[in-house]
């Protein structure tokens, strides 16, 4: 960690923008650009404060990164970036993105995104990245010139080997397993939690309404009115309570929204080996192939039925020198496939060793995490318990000078 | 045991626990000059060729000299309370006689003879039957004895007796007769504020019921979430090793506190819901009570406004106008005092129910709190974990 980016600079995204342009169409649209600022952390002298540098970046750009960064880093677990559009709302939440409440969450979503490649020991050393964060102008260019885009995978093709992969490392098939688990687990959660949400919300709402009746009703009365309409008082304030205390469990939803999309970053890690065994499969199905034919045509005899072994039949043998053509031409292509395979298959062994020991450090990552979200959670719930227990001891004091 | 063998020696079958019956009841005067005590249980279901009914037991238990025995068991079904709720309102005009439940529910949400239907009713009529027994005046009335002591055939064969259609033809002729005559003149003071008070009384407590009403069902709905809530962490936790025991925890701390809720739920229909009913009903009651009032006095009234148009022939009348003041005057002081208790029996009522309800809410919150509690000092057992949390906004 002594190299990782995030011990030399400070980086935080501080400020979002609403903004107009004209998009690449020339339509005029609206968007949120949000302020990245950058600081040079001193390890020494106390009053010395190293200048800020900011520019501003929108969603769009922060994808493009992302992007970039799987398709190079095809071994890394790449950290995931806060969701695109308002998911697992509860009624109160709106789902506009232009929402203000929105726009805030996803800025440190966006933030957290940052820190988190910033202090990931492979990925902190990107360019691109340090180019993301210092680079104002002409960025979205460069990074386009790497061509990253094509050396990505097509979609197709990583489901085709997913598919017809016959032997990849057992650990990958687990994860991919865990990963999908861990995905429709999680949504599951989600989605209860935001119903609950709402329900808890309804009950705190509704005590709200004693506090309107216990004032009117106190004024016709003279011994209980007092009693009355302070304990309607203290209604309002468990009314008004809930807003902050779900404020604050949003929070924990976006944890746990993070993991939520880390589970898709494994399963891009589990595609890719998949992908690579495939085609190691597929070059060694293809060498065998070929060997069995050089052999065919230097002993004459047909092992297994081919076509191209019927038609010579129907249309009669080769001439010896062609046939002396196709072995050499076939040797050649031996010589190289064994090269590339050999090539192939170290490449596949660094791939996963270089991915488990990235996984490995996101597992440790994911427990600590998680297990602190959920003490958080917990803390949470005693502080709300405790308003609660706050509220109704005024109220049942208010209720017995009743 | 042998003291009570000694007071009880009319009823040895069954033996008296005075201070069990005290925990049973709520009491609303002086508890300790209670000598009558009545329980209603055990609905049973009869079924006859025309109809279906429930009957209830109803169970008194008296030391008075007026009762031949010191213990009755009678079974009287839903009519045979209405019946009695008509001949206290005829005979005490206007004294305030408790509510009955009602005879349909027009929620829809509940069967006519669903358990719980036939459980709200039962500690309706309860609360009904010992309210009477509370009542200074009502408790010493005829028909409310026979109808503790009478077996079903004595009952039905004193029901035929008395002016039973009649006098309640007579009271709705004398109601219509008032209001064709322009209601009462001189209401005093003190009535028309009571009515004026009970119309806002009325709105209140009707709208307090409709919110006790809305926030069960909100919790009833939160319940239900809540109920998928903490099987998903014990699912989740399935497909993880280190994080397991906190998934397993959590899920357990929901689970509890999902109980928690059920509790505050029974608390508030056992004690929240059926008083604010009973005072929906009462504020009609006594609407009806100042009605009735009203009515007296508007009938003394014309009487004296035909007297004082008559020159000749005062002397036939003037018997009847000292009746009807004297009347009029009864039915007043009557009211007042009536007025005086109810109002003081409401206070205590409304006091009692609401600081319960406080206190469920506290239980509850006081519950989850404990588990949650012991669920995150089940988790900060290392010291370098606890500092991040404390961290934490």
């Amino acid at each position: 960690m002594e190299d990782c980016l995030i011990k030399k600079m400070e980086i935080t995204v501080s400020e979002a923008e609403k903004r107009t342009g004209r998009n690449a169409m020339n339509m005029q649209e609206t968007y949120t650009a949000y302020l990245i600022e950058t600081r040079a952390v001193e390890s020494q002298g106390e009053g010395q404060c190293a200048p800020v540098d900011s520019l501003w970046r929108r969603y769009s750009e922060f994808e493009l990164l992302r992007n970039y960064l799987t398709v190079t880093y095809p071994h890394i677990v790449v950290p995931p970036l806060p969701e695109k559009r308002a998911d697992f709302v509860w009624h109160k939440l709106s789902a506009d993105n232009m929402d203000p409440d929105f726009v805030e969450r996803r800025r440190i979503g966006l933030e957290n995104f940052l820190l988190r490649v910033a202090s990931h020991p492979v990925l902190c050393l990107d360019k691109m990245f340090y180019s993301f964060l210092t680079q104002e102008g002409g960025w979205k260019e460069m990074v386009n010139e790497t061509g990253f885009q094509l050396k990505a995978d097509s979609r197709l093709k990583a489901l085709n080997a997913t598919f017809r992969v016959k032997n990849p490392d057992k650990r990958f098939t687990e994860l991919k397993h865990y990963s999908d688990e861990l995905q429709s687990v999680i949504s599951h959660l989600l989605r209860v939690r935001a119903r609950v949400a709402d329900r808890l919300y309804g009950v705190y709402k509704v005590h709200g309404n004693y506090g309107r009746v216990f004032s009117e009703w106190s004024a016709i009365e003279k011994e209980m009115g007092d009693g009355l309409q302070s304990a309607g008082h203290h209604m309002d304030v468990y009314a008004a309570s809930i807003d902050d205390i779900l404020e604050e469990e949003e929070h924990y939803a976006d944890q746990l929204k993070e993991y939520l999309f880390y589970a898709e970053a494994l399963r891009a890690v589990c595609r890719k080996h998949e992908l690579m065994q495939y085609e190691l499969e597929m070059a060694a199905q293809d060498l065998t192939s070929k060997k069995q034919q050089c052999e065919e045509l230097a002993t004459g005899t047909v092992r297994t039925f081919s076509l191209k072994g019927m038609t010579s039949k129907l249309f009669g043998q080769e001439t010896p020198e062609q046939r002396e053509a196709k072995i050499r031409i076939l040797e050649e292509q031996i010589q190289e496939g064994e090269q590339q395979l050999k090539s192939k298959n170290l490449e596949g062994r660094d791939f996963v060793k270089s991915a488990w020991a990235d996984i490995e450090r996101f597992k440790e990552q994911k427990n600590h995490d998680l297990k602190e979200a959920l003490i958080s959670y917990a803390v949470m719930q005693i502080s709300m318990c405790k308003k609660g227990i706050q509220v109704w001891t005024n109220a049942k004091e208010c209720f017995s000078k009743m | 045991d042998t003291s009570l063998a000694e007071v009880n020696s009319l009823s040895p079958s069954m033996p008296i626990s005075p201070s069990s019956m005290i925990n049973q009841y709520k009491f609303e005067d002086e508890p300790q000059l209670r000598d009558l005590f009545i329980t209603v249980d055990d609905p049973e279901s009869h079924i006859t060729a025309i109809e279906t009914f429930i009957t209830y037991r109803v169970v008194t238990k008296t030391s008075r000299g007026e009762f031949d025995s010191s213990e009755y068991e009678v079974r009287r079904r839903y009519q045979d309370f209405l019946w009695l709720k008509s001949k206290l309102e005829e005979a005490h005009p206007t004294l305030i006689i408790p509510p009955l439940p009602e005879k349909f529910i027009m929620k829809g949400m509940v069967e006519r003879f669903s358990d719980e239907f036939i459980e709200t009713r039962r500690k309706a009529l309860h609360k009904f039957l010992n309210r009477i027994a509370d009542h200074p005046t009502l408790t010493f009335n005829d028909d409310f004895k026979i109808f503790l002591t009478a077996q079903a055939w004595e009952l039905s064969s004193h029901k035929k007796q008395g002016p039973g259609l009649l006098s309640r033809m007579g009271q709705t002729v004398r109601a219509v007769a008032s209001s064709v005559r322009g209601g009462v003149k001189n209401r005093p003071e003190m009535f028309t504020e009571m009515n004026n008070y009970m119309e806002t009384f009325s709105q209140k407590i009707i709208v307090l019921d409709k919110i006790a009403h809305r926030i069960y069902k909100e919790e009833r709905e939160y319940f239900n979430e809540m109920k998928e809530y903490g099987p998903i962490h014990t699912l989740w936790s399935a497909s993880e090793e280190d994080i397991a025991d906190s998934l397993k925890g959590v899920a357990s701390c929901i689970d509890k506190c999902c109980r928690a809720t059920e509790k505050r739920m029974a608390g508030l229909s056992e004690h929240l819901l059926p008083i604010l009913h009973e005072y929906v009903l009462y504020s009609e009651i006594l609407m009806g009570v100042l009605k009735r009032r009203d009515q007296i006095q508007s009938e003394f009234e014309s009487k004296v406004d035909i007297l004082a148009n008559k020159k000749t022939e005062k002397d036939p009348f003037a018997e009847e106008i000292g009746k009807l003041e004297d009347k009029v005057e009864c039915a007043n002081n009557a009211l007042k005092v009536d007025w005086d208790r109810w109002k003081q029996n409401m206070k205590c009522d409304m006091r009692s129910m609401f600081t319960n309800m406080a206190e469920s809410n506290l239980r509850y919150y006081e519950e989850c709190l404990a588990t949650w509690e012991s669920f995150l000092a089940s988790q900060t057992v290392d010291p370098h974990v606890e500092e991040d949390s404390e961290d934490r906004p």
